[in-house]
């Protein structure tokens, strides 16, 4: 009997490639704008953490409490004897120090005299030491618009932007004025390696990146940092994993009274970073309902009218002596097939599509261009576990249901009844 | 032929609701059937023809009075009962064929067989003969749509037949043949009805089928007017 079954799904186009297509192109919609509201969320998510926020971050109490005003008075000291610790207490985690500051960019005319000047945000990051990871954080070799990356010391990376408003070029001498560590004023001169662009306005407007030790030259900050910040081995931000990480850090430097003393703060606790990842996970949470609701709409009346059609067929089969249960029976069992097969096949083509786009993005740079918040330029999906049965909510479950309800209709029809329509 | 009430009915009625009240298809049915019969319901368009059809096939069951078929109460009966009934003991041909589209002939005949859960080699042996009879061997892989209306017919006919149930009930067999195919598919099912003591009862107003019957019912308004034996 089941041998006979299949074979009329098989044959009975109607009854099975087409529903199995109608099951897979929603599954692979489902799964898609899924892997995509996430990517967006992960994206939005690990610039930020890129950037500026880290997974976690470290900073003395006094800096964290003033962070806005980048207090670098009040950065952590010692932070090589730091640094040791944390990689080996935490092997899960990267450590990268940093140091923000503010400024004055003066670009000097061929006499030395004053030519321009502009107000500059500065990210002190390790370039020279060999270790690549900030220079890959920052996507620097990608961004890079004129010139080369630094490979001495007291070279500067500017914005492309930056440096048009200065009128400066690679090869250039630029000052940066500032203040030390200690309050005093700083003064300093680089020569610009290079330009580049990252595609978010914030940090294409006025940003210029030197390597740390060159910052610590500059600003008096021997063997210290503004922030030591933390990013999990795999890249992708985790809050089961980073609390594990807080908890701990706790445990090791319990809260003091000194004002230097080390504090860790999450991603989540930074610039409001808590409230957006809550918003767009809320925003996505529902946008993924409402379409794996419509989606399960569809595919419930295509299950619906799929039982609907062959009316006539269990005409037959009744009058020929099959009971009503088992007519019903391998009504679903034949839903629950053509269900799974579409919901297997939906996801798989689902997921490559995203897995596609998870390595290579989406560039929408051209429509960030005024954004004034760090977003992303360009988006990317991403595939987490929920991704790989999320498709089957509309396609197994409401392929089902659609059936059932369609076969209840035949419950509800007496059998001379239903023989009529089949005579009609 | 063997003298055997296979079907007896008495005061048979049925009533069916409608939006202006209740239209009533059958109206005190009192008739017997003998096993081996050859006999036809005859009567106009809602004269209660196919309701007592089925009745008896236990397709519908009585608003009030009894119609025991082969020993069962019809309207005792549940619905995996009468499924039960019709799957190993009834045998129905429809005025357009009902095959299944997708199935070929040879499917379309084992497919009652399979619901009796018969072994691959009987069902085989089984749907063989039965194709054999109505001269259809050498269309069993054929699907429905490349038969005539006639072969159709043979091949509904053949479903009927395979499983040797002890009724056949046929709803206007000819309705949709032409007169050379329906006087062929009738002298096959005389012969079937002689050959093997099958109880043939049919719902015509067809008069190429009223010449083949044995028994002629009337019924008009749901009400037997006339029942009679014919000499053929």
């Amino acid at each position: 009997m089941i041998r006979f079954l299949l074979k009329g799904i098989l044959r009975d186009k109607q009854r099975s490639l087409l529903p199995v297509i109608i099951v897979i192109i929603g599954v692979m919609l489902t799964v898609f704008l899924f892997c995509w509201l996430k990517g967006i969320l992960n994206d939005s998510v690990e610039l930020n953490a890129r950037f500026n926020a880290g997974h976690v971050k470290i900073m003395s109490a006094s800096y964290a409490k003033n962070v806005d005003q980048i207090p670098n008075d009040l950065a952590l000291i010692g932070v090589d004897t730091l640094l040791i610790r944390l990689k080996k207490e935490f092997p899960e985690m990267k450590w990268s120090q940093r140091i923000h500051f503010g400024g004055l960019i003066d670009a000097p005319d061929s006499r030395g005299e004053t030519r321009t000047q502009g107000p500059a945000m500065g990210f002190g990051i390790d370039m020279l030491s060999g270790d690549h990871s900030e220079i890959e954080r920052f996507n620097l070799e990608k961004s890079l618009r004129r010139g080369r990356l630094p490979v001495h010391s007291g070279e500067i990376l500017m914005s492309e932007e930056f440096s048009k408003k200065l009128k400066v070029n690679p090869g250039d001498t630029v000052t940066l004025i500032s203040s030390t560590m200690n309050g005093s004023m700083a003064m300093y001169n680089y020569t610009v390696s290079g330009t580049i662009v990252f595609g978010t306005g914030p940090m294409d407007q006025g940003s210029v990146i030197v390597d740390l030790e060159d910052v610590r030259n500059a600003l008096d900050m021997n063997n210290a940092a503004g922030e030591i910040v933390g990013y999990l081995t795999d890249n992708y931000y985790d809050e089961e994993k980073v609390g594990q990480v807080v908890a701990r850090f706790k445990r090791l430097f319990p809260v003091t009274n000194d004002e230097y003393a080390p504090v860790i703060v999450t991603l989540r606790q930074q610039n409001s970073l808590g409230n957006m990842i809550d918003q767009i996970k809320a925003v996505g949470a529902f946008a993924v309902f409402i379409f794996v609701l419509s989606m399960s709409m569809v595919l419930w009346n295509a299950g619906l009218l799929g039982g609907l059609r062959r009316y006539s067929e269990f005409g037959i089969r009744l009058a020929i002596g099959e009971d009503y249960s088992h007519i019903y029976k391998t009504m679903i069992y034949e839903s629950v097939l053509i269900g799974l097969m579409g919901s297997f096949i939906g996801t798989s083509i689902g997921l490559l599509g995203s897995l596609y786009l998870q390595y290579h993005g989406l560039d929408l740079s051209s429509m960030m261009k005024n954004a004034t918040i760090l977003m992303p330029a360009v988006f990317h999906t991403r595939i987490t576990t929920t991704a790989f049965f999320i498709g089957f909510i509309p396609g197994l479950v409401s392929t089902v249901i659609g059936t059932m309800l369609s076969g209840i209709g035949i419950y509800k029809r007496k059998t001379a009844q239903l023989f009529n329509e089949l005579e009609a | 032929m063997e003298n055997l009430t296979i079907i007896s009915i008495e005061g048979l009625k049925k009533h069916f609701s409608m939006s202006g009240g209740k239209f009533t298809a059958l109206n005190g049915i009192d008739l017997e059937f003998r096993k081996g019969e050859f006999t036809g319901v005859v009567g106009p368009s809602g004269s209660g023809k196919t309701t007592l059809l089925n009745i008896i096939g236990s397709l519908d069951s009585p608003s009030e009075g009894k119609a025991i078929v082969l020993g069962q109460s019809i309207g005792d009966l549940n619905v995996k009962h009468a499924a039960m009934l019709r799957r190993s003991k009834l045998g129905f041909i429809f005025q357009s064929y009902n095959l299944l589209p997708v199935y070929t002939v040879f499917e379309n005949v084992e497919f009652p067989l399979l619901l009796l859960r018969l072994d691959d080699e009987q069902r085989r042996k089984m749907v063989m003969d039965s194709l054999e009879w109505l001269g259809l061997i050498d269309k069993l892989k054929s699907k429905p749509a490349q038969l005539s209306g006639g072969e159709c017919q043979r091949v509904a006919i053949a479903r009927a037949m395979v499983k040797k149930p002890e009724i056949v009930l046929a709803d206007e067999p000819t309705a949709n043949l032409d007169a050379a195919n329906s006087h062929h598919i009738l002298k096959t099912m005389v012969q079937l009805n002689k050959e093997f003591g099958t109880t043939f009862i049919f719902a015509t107003h067809d008069d190429k089928v009223i010449g083949y019957l044995s028994r002629k019912i009337s019924l008009v308004d749901g009400k037997v007017t006339k029942d009679e034996i014919k000499n053929n």
